[in-house]
């Protein structure tokens, strides 16, 4: 068994569960919204490049680039005339409404696409790998990681440069004095589900392409997605990248050693974590 | 015409009913106190204004334009600016973007900016890149001026600046208003330090108990006048 190459693949493999997180951790970070349905909407959203695929005979990344600016309206219309009306001192009304909104998710899913299992054709990129020394790695992995990377970086450019990314914080600190400012948090918050939807496309668009998926699979990525938002820390994107990571290299060890222990290994590192760090690696200070 | 007016404002929270029937008028370039001991109804009163508390059509106008069911970005984008009781910056930002999101829902041209800031108040430059929640009381509540300030406002509110300072630091805030008042804005400062609160006003409101029970200007107010309207008839010694 070549360690360094488990290695090399558990980390490219925490690219995806990164992605997977990435949004929640953003929602997360600005309004404390727990979004039960963001498994739901990953695969709402591998659904829709696989449509546009399917239907317009485009390439997988080309109809990512059109289900984004989608995705981003249908999230901003969610949470500006749903989940805001959910929003408050108790945390109870969102995860119930995101809870029944995963269900009516997955239940439409199987309505318009049957329970079948689908895959999202990317040609020869899938099969296309390249050799680093003893490592032998896909492209389409190193891409997944290459994303998560751009794409945190990009979030965090947008979090802490610009002004848009001031009033996030801002909201996220203290709603009132934000409306204070001018700032409207239910415009912020829906701002910020957009976004989210955005990345949902790009963790999608990975999704889709590595793997068979089917209207049920959203739950699986949401615990994956879960465990990565707080290995790394409530509301630290960087953190999440982390966690993906952490979460990769424990799958790919476990399977190496028994492949029946895959999962089982990611969820006892979670467990580990969270025994020794409650609140993560990287945890917020005024979390 | 005034340039903010209430007419018989009430305000409540759940039950409690905290204002009633509250008429005040802010002229262009004025200095107006609002004084009263706790629980007079003061803070309540400010949050009406500007509109964190939703308050029925017709009971604030400002420029003779009815602005009581507005919420609080839109009073905000007409030039009305809160420094808010207890200063409450935003603990993830650092003192400049404090300061920076002022201007997110008004982006007026006029005499404050970040430079007019800093030489306002020098020592927010020298800390500009700190976290905001790292400077001293006296040094937050010169941010929560010049947050509000960024917006060229008409109209400043604000709310209990002294409350929890030094009086040395009290008095060093205080000798920023007149260069505030020179660029015209008019102000409402709710206080309850009676001597400062009568020092820098033009006119004075006492409340008690949620009404207005003493106006007019410091001047033409006695101690005693004062005295029963803060404290009611029966009530104890000013300080």
């Amino acid at each position: 068994m070549n360690w360094l190459d488990t290695i090399a693949q558990g980390i490219l493999l925490g690219g995806l569960y990164a992605l997977f997180a990435a949004g929640l951790s953003l929602v997360f970070g600005i309004m404390r919204l727990v979004n039960l349905a963001h498994g739901d909407l990953i695969v709402f959203a591998a659904f829709l490049i696989l449509s546009l695929v399917s239907l317009l005979g485009l390439h997988p990344f080309v109809a990512a680039l059109i289900a984004a600016p989608l995705m981003f309206a249908a999230g901003w219309i969610l949470q500006y005339h749903l989940l805001n009306r959910t929003l408050g001192k108790d945390i109870l009304p969102p995860l119930l409404v995101t809870f029944g909104l995963s269900i009516v998710i997955q239940n439409g899913l199987l309505e318009g696409f049957t329970a079948d299992s689908r895959r999202i054709s990317a040609g020869a990129l899938e099969t296309a790998s390249v050799s680093l020394g003893s490592i032998n790695t896909g492209v389409m992995p190193m891409l997944t990681f290459a994303s998560a990377v751009l794409v945190i970086v990009a979030l965090n450019q947008l979090i802490y440069r610009t002004s848009i990314g001031r009033a996030f914080r801002a909201t996220s600190d203290d709603v009132t004095t934000a409306g204070l400012m001018g700032i409207r948090p239910q415009r912020i918050f829906a701002m910020a589900t957009g976004l989210a939807m955005v990345v949902v496309t790009i963790a999608a668009l990975y999704l889709g392409t590595r793997a068979n998926f089917d209207p049920t699979s959203g739950p699986a990525r949401l615990i994956y997605a879960f465990e990565a938002v707080i290995i790394g820390g409530l509301g630290s994107l960087w953190g999440t990248l982390v966690g993906g990571i952490i979460l990769g290299v424990a799958q790919t060890i476990g399977a190496a050693i028994n492949p029946e222990w895959q999962i089982l290994a990611g969820h006892l590192a979670f467990l580990l974590v969270l025994l020794f760090k409650p609140r993560g690696l990287f945890p917020r200070a005024a979390d | 015409m005034a340039l903010l007016e209430t007419h018989a404002l009430t305000a409540s929270y759940g039950d409690f009913q905290a204002l009633f029937g509250v008429d005040i008028c802010l002229e262009e370039g004025e200095t107006l106190a609002i004084i009263g001991a706790n629980g007079a109804g003061k803070t309540t009163l400010m949050r009406s204004l500007s509109g964190v508390l939703k308050n029925k059509p017709g009971s604030i106008s400002y420029r003779g334009e009815s602005i009581g069911a507005l919420a609080a970005p839109d009073i905000m984008a007409r030039g009305i600016a809160m420094v808010p009781e207890g200063r409450r910056l935003f603990p993830s930002l650092t003192v400049e973007e404090n300061l920076l999101i002022g201007t997110y829902g008004r982006k007026t041209a006029g005499p404050w900016t970040l430079e007019s800031i800093y030489a306002l108040f020098p020592i927010l430059k020298e800390r500009r890149r700190s976290p905001a929640t790292a400077l001293s009381g006296g040094q937050q509540q010169m941010v929560a001026i010049g947050r509000a300030l960024m917006s060229n406002p008409d109209v400043l509110l604000c709310d209990e600046i002294s409350l929890g300072l030094a009086p040395v630091v009290v008095r060093d805030i205080y000798t920023a208003f007149p260069r505030i008042r020179e660029t015209g804005a008019a102000i409402i400062i709710v206080e309850q330090d009676i001597a400062q609160a009568l020092k820098v006003s033009n006119r004075v409101y006492c409340m008690m108990e949620g009404r207005i029970t003493l106006s007019g200007k410091p001047c033409d107010l006695d101690r005693d006048a004062i005295h029963k309207a803060y404290f009611g008839a029966d009530g104890h010694e000013l300080a």
